[in-house]
């Protein structure tokens, strides 16, 4: 009676690429025009799953840092005169607009980063629209935020994304900005300009005045231009702690004010008493969620030595379920690595794990042959004086360290010039409070993992950088206070 | 089309539990304009129609109050979406219920929309303002955190038939609270209406509850209520506030009394924290002492 | 010897008490159960919602919709229910799909145990299991005798399996070993005078023990008593299964397997009803325990109205065309 076992095969299911209509150029977008860079440079967009070039995109120059700068200093007069409550009904129309064409702007982001549809579907997305509800409230309020009764804007604020989170950084970056007054230039990777540019026909379907947002698609050159220009009041950047430093550096000594979203080497902390289960899944989302490609990644697992064996066991067994593929297949877990730069720097430092005496191992995964793909992995046998522990690899690698006491695991979660994320997994509360009270991090996530929520700061000590995104705090940033 | 063609009239009704129904009572009352002409009939709600609304109100607390603080922002602002379609509509019914021009009508009617997405756009942000870490004098994680305060009667404002009526109306549902609403004695009708908006804004049914009829009358048994937790007595003259304030305290509800208001100027936040309760949690958390600690 | 053996083969037992140190005493039992690793609800909750989005299509789903059909035990247990009742259910059971013959028969039909003997004749050589509820189902509030000669009422009368309900009461107010000592009583119940044994299924009515620590713990308790399956609900109360609390059982076998090399059964029950419920199950079951438990000899849907759904979505497969009422046959 009874039928064999069989294996349970998913089909595929690919999400259909005909909801987006991706042109086969786009210009720079300046007071509400598309137009060629000024030298008329173009570079190309590919797909980082397939290496299929997606379309050429104009490369920004300083000619076109200027022009932008002057447009949104032009545009700065009335957008900052208009009552807040009418500001505040520009950023609800574009939320809106954006939870329209979630299904297009999901898949756009998927072909151009190379990250699953699941999670563009169901975490990027979501939050990007979230994040223009939320500071569209804060617009007609910021008398009542705790910054004194009449808070000014700041001018032009000049901004420079990272292409883990394309369209999200900008979220994190525009709707703030544009809630209390000011005016922006936002620059996106050179890996992933599109959602930025689609985000620029938002802005245009939604009414908003020409010149409140720029979008300067191009190299870091650009970048150092923009926030370099001395027309521009404030400066926000995310990315590698290194450029984060050289941006410092330039704007010593100037009246801009900066904030700075840089790396991390968060440490997931696993003591004897964690929810194992629980605490399995939240490892993982910790550090392949994305690929591994986010600054708040639990890159760093700190296992109570006394459950050690057990946790990686079932880690392990977890990690085999894992579904690395096309980022277009509504089942693929884990998708591409963005660039052959990104792939080559995951690869050197995964190999320098092996070669200072780490041990290595990953699930068995089939790779496609196209495209820049890196197989989850994972390291036992990992101590700090290890690079895998110290350095951040920005990728799907997982260090394992262990540790006997609470005391320990605080130790060496704190020990790194980082300070970003941190992870604690136990069932008693007085534990989480008490290790999350000693923790120099900036978000600390009790049995939990990689949550976000508009209404929730994020930022980073030490060399993760400082200011806050999100929340009551992130209006700090873009008012003149 | 011909000039003749005669309309269909409305038949206004009371608004309970997301659905239209008449005055268990049977009766009707007639609601006329600022020249005494006759608008329409409205429902004359009963004691038991309060009833009913408070029961509806109660049952649709915990799904309101227990939905995320961005979901009742979404809704809100749906019904910002809904009134700014149906704008000529209210523009009209205003004129008539408080016998304004056209372009008055309009500002009121506009401000009554842009009123919705202020208060939309409170919803996930009072407790960031109300609530916070308290930095006790001992190892101790603690957290003020605000609560809506549960079923809440709101008497709405008796001149400003609309745009008074949303500004008592929408704080009170934006943190989570439902209410039972006596609309304007005199000018029920902008009110009643604002029930098909909220229908079609993906409110749940409940949340809001609409009762046209003699305000004395249905407001009693609502301030006696024991079931009920809060009072906006907006729309209660002197003498009638007093009594209703009387009959509140039998369960010790939270009290708003009337007072003068500009309906027109920026709300600020007294209307959203009126109604709210704070709760304050402790946990043990300890700095972790110096030799391991004790955790 | 093998790694693994089936809960209801003769060398589970020696397995099972390899750990019999837990369950010498009410308090040892109790160390051992709340020792188990804890469950945080929203982590669990979220893994199963997560699994819920996978996309199952085309060959995948005509592959779930078949398993889904060949795992269910199709369920009456009303107190209207007659012998025509249950010889219509049985007829359905064998032959779900009039117009379609490739459609595989249901794992079993499942019925009160005053019905059994009929739901044996109506199955004759279908292949088609009878199970049978016992242990005064579904509240489980009687005296233990009453309750193990309802369960010698269903075997003699022909039950392939029994599912029992726990003493809920009895859990709740921490009497472990009472729990587990009825449950060993029932499991000798069902042995048959030729030596074979009706196998067992241990239902823990998931939503009156309402906390996923609870399941666990009552998972374990089960397993260790001797359950060839484990089950979460009668389907009679307003909470039955779901898919996290289908989780908790799921990781309970594989953990007790990997821990005492004994395999036992998973049979959600009550609330399934459409065949996008009864896929998430499936791929629950497949991400967390594997390819294993895909049969129905490990996996059960306690369902009655699923059938119909699984039928329509399997004409809809084949045809191309939404089906309706009027092309599936009421039982």
């Amino acid at each position: 009676m009874t039928t064999m076992p069989t294996k349970f095969e998913y089909a595929p299911a690919p999400e259909s690429r005909a909801v987006v209509d991706i042109a086969p150029s786009y210009g720079l977008f300046i007071d509400g025009e598309f137009t060629e860079a000024a030298d008329g440079r173009v570079f190309k967009t590919v797909s980082p799953s397939s290496e299929e070039v997606l379309s050429e995109i104009a490369q920004a120059g300083e000619a076109d840092v200027d022009r932008a700068v002057r447009a949104a200093r032009k545009a700065f007069a009335s957008w900052s005169a208009l009552p807040g409550a009418e500001r505040a009904k520009y950023l609800f129309r574009i939320a809106r607009i954006i939870q329209e064409r979630s299904r297009e702007l999901a898949v756009l982001e998927t072909l151009d980063n190379g990250k699953p549809i699941r999670e563009t579907r169901d975490a990027d997305l979501p939050l990007v629209a979230a994040h223009f509800f939320y500071y569209a409230g804060w617009a007609d309020k910021l008398g009542h935020a705790g910054y004194g009764p009449d808070p000014r804007p700041l001018g032009v604020a000049g901004q420079v994304i990272p292409w883990n989170f394309p369209l999200l950084m900008l979220a994190w970056k525009i709707a703030p900005a544009l809630a209390t007054g000011n005016t922006v230039v936002l620059k996106p990777a050179e890996t992933t300009p599109l959602s930025a540019l689609f985000f620029a026909d938002v802005c245009r379907q939604a009414g908003l005045p020409k010149g409140v947002v720029n979008i300067l698609t191009g190299y870091g050159d650009a970048g150092a231009a923009l926030v370099a220009h001395p027309d521009v009041n404030k400066v926000a950047f995310t990315g590698s702690t290194a450029v984060g430093k050289a941006i410092a550096r330039s704007i010593a000594g100037t009246d801009k004010k900066v904030t700075l979203e840089l790396g991390g080497k968060g440490a997931n902390i696993v003591f004897d008493d964690a929810p194992v289960d629980q605490a399995v899944e939240g490892i993982v989302n910790g550090i392949f969620f994305n690929q591994g490609q986010v600054c708040c990644a639990g890159s760093r697992l700190l296992l109570q030595e006394s459950v050690a064996d057990e946790v990686l066991d079932a880690l392990k067994r977890r990690l085999s379920t894992l579904r690395v593929g096309d980022p277009m297949d509504k089942n693929t877990d884990v998708g591409a690595i963005n660039s052959a730069e990104q792939l080559a720097r995951i690869t050197a430092l995964a190999d320098s794990g092996e070669a200072e005496g780490a041990e290595r191992w990953s699930p068995a995964c089939e790779l496609p042959s196209s495209g820049y793909w890196f197989a989850p992995t994972l390291f036992t046998g990992v101590t700090q004086a290890h690079r895998i522990a110290r350095e951040e690899i920005f990728g799907p690698v997982l260090s394992v360290l262990t540790f006997r006491t609470p005391a320990e695991a605080v130790e060496k979660a704190n020990n790194s010039q980082y300070g970003l994320s941190a992870g604690i997994w136990t069932e008693k509360g007085s534990r989480i409070l008490s290790v999350a009270n000693q923790l120099r991090a900036g978000v600390v996530w009790a049995n939990t993992f990689n949550k976000f929520d508009p209404t929730s700061p994020f930022g980073g000590y030490k060399e993760s950088g400082f200011g806050r995104e999100g929340g009551r705090h992130g209006l700090e940033a873009y008012l003149d206070v | 089309m011909s000039d003749t063609r005669l309309s269909v009239f409305k038949t206004y009704k009371l608004f309970v539990g997301g659905k239209f129904p008449r005055s268990e009572s049977g009766r009707v009352y007639e609601v006329t304009d600022s020249k005494g002409r006759w608008l329409a009939n409205a429902p004359q709600s009963s004691r038991k129609d309060a009833r009913d609304a408070v029961v509806a109100a109660r049952k649709a607390f915990g799904g309101w109050s227990g939905a995320t603080a961005y979901n009742r922002g979404q809704v809100l602002y749906r019904v910002a979406e809904m009134l700014q379609g149906r704008r000529e509509q209210f523009v009209r019914e205003v004129g008539e219920a408080e016998g304004l021009s056209k372009s008055k009508a309009a500002v009121i009617v506009d401000a009554a929309i842009d009123r919705w997405v202020w208060y939309a756009g409170w919803t996930d942000k009072i407790a960031q303002i109300v609530g916070g870490a308290n930095p006790v004098a001992g190892p101790y994680f603690n957290l003020s955190s605000p609560e809506p305060t549960g079923v809440v009667a709101v008497l709405a404002p008796q001149d400003s038939s609309f745009l008074g009526l949303v500004s008592v109306l929408a704080p009170v549902i934006a943190t989570g609270n439902t209410a039972v609403v006596v609309t304007s004695e005199s000018a029920p009708l902008p009110a009643l209406s604002l029930g098909e908006v909220l229908a079609t804004s993906d409110v749940p049914g409940g949340v809001v509850n609409l009762l046209s009829g003699r305000t004395a009358e249905i407001a009693a048994p609502l301030a006696a209520h024991q079931d009920v937790n809060a009072i906006d007595l907006a729309g209660a003259d002197g003498v009638l506030a007093k009594e209703l304030e009387i009959a509140a305290a039998d369960n010790l509800k939270r009290v708003r009394r009337p007072q003068a208001v500009d309906w027109a100027a920026e709300p600020g936040t007294e209307r959203l924290t009126a109604f709210l309760e704070t709760k304050t949690v402790w946990h043990p958390a300890g700095a972790g002492g110096s030799a391991g600690s004790a955790y | 010897m093998p790694i693994t053996v089936p809960a209801h083969s003769p060398e589970a037992a020696a397995r099972l008490a390899s750990l019999s140190d837990a369950t010498a005493s009410d308090s040892a039992l109790r160390r051992f159960l709340h020792g188990l690793p804890g469950v945080d609800a929203v982590g669990l909750e979220g893994r199963a919602a997560s699994l819920g989005t996978r996309s199952i299509k085309t060959t995948a789903k005509a592959y779930a919709i078949d398993l889904a059909i060949s795992m269910i035990d199709l369920t009456t247990l009303e107190g209207a229910d007659t012998p025509g009742k249950v010889r219509a259910l049985c007829a359905k059971g064998v032959h779900p799909d009039p117009l379609d013959r490739t459609t595989p028969r249901v794992a079993a039909i499942c019925v009160y145990p005053d019905m059994v003997k009929v739901a044996k004749e109506a199955l004759g050589t279908s292949g088609v299991r009878v199970a049978s509820v016992a242990t005064a189902f579904p509240a489980g509030r009687a005296a233990l005798p009453v309750k193990l000669a309802d369960v010698a009422d269903a075997v003699a009368a022909g039950a392939d399996e029994v599912d029992m309900v726990i003493d809920r009461g009895a859990f709740l107010a921490g009497h472990y070993l009472k729990v587990y000592d009825e449950i060993r009583a029932v499991r000798a119940a069902c042995a048959r005078p030729d030596g074979t044994s009706a196998h067992l299924k241990v239902i823990f009515e998931t939503g009156e023990l309402s906390t996923y620590d609870n399941i666990r713990r009552a998972s374990w308790l089960g397993m260790l008593a001797g359950a060839d399956f484990i089950k979460t609900s009668t389907g009679k109360v307003a909470v039955n299964a779901t898919p996290p609390n289908t989780l908790i059982l799921l990781e309970a076998v594989r953990d007790f397997r990997a821990t005492v090399g004994v395999q036992v059964g998973v049979k959600p029950a009550g609330g399934i009803r459409t065949t996008k419920d009864a896929i998430k199950f499936l791929v629950l079951v497949n991400e967390t325990v594997g390819e294993d438990w895909l049969s129905n000899e490990w996996f059960r849907f306690g369902a009655s109205s699923l059938l119909n759904d699984l039928l329509m979505q399997r004409q809809k497969l084949s045809t191309g065309r939404y089906s309706g009422p009027d092309y599936v046959t009421v039982d």
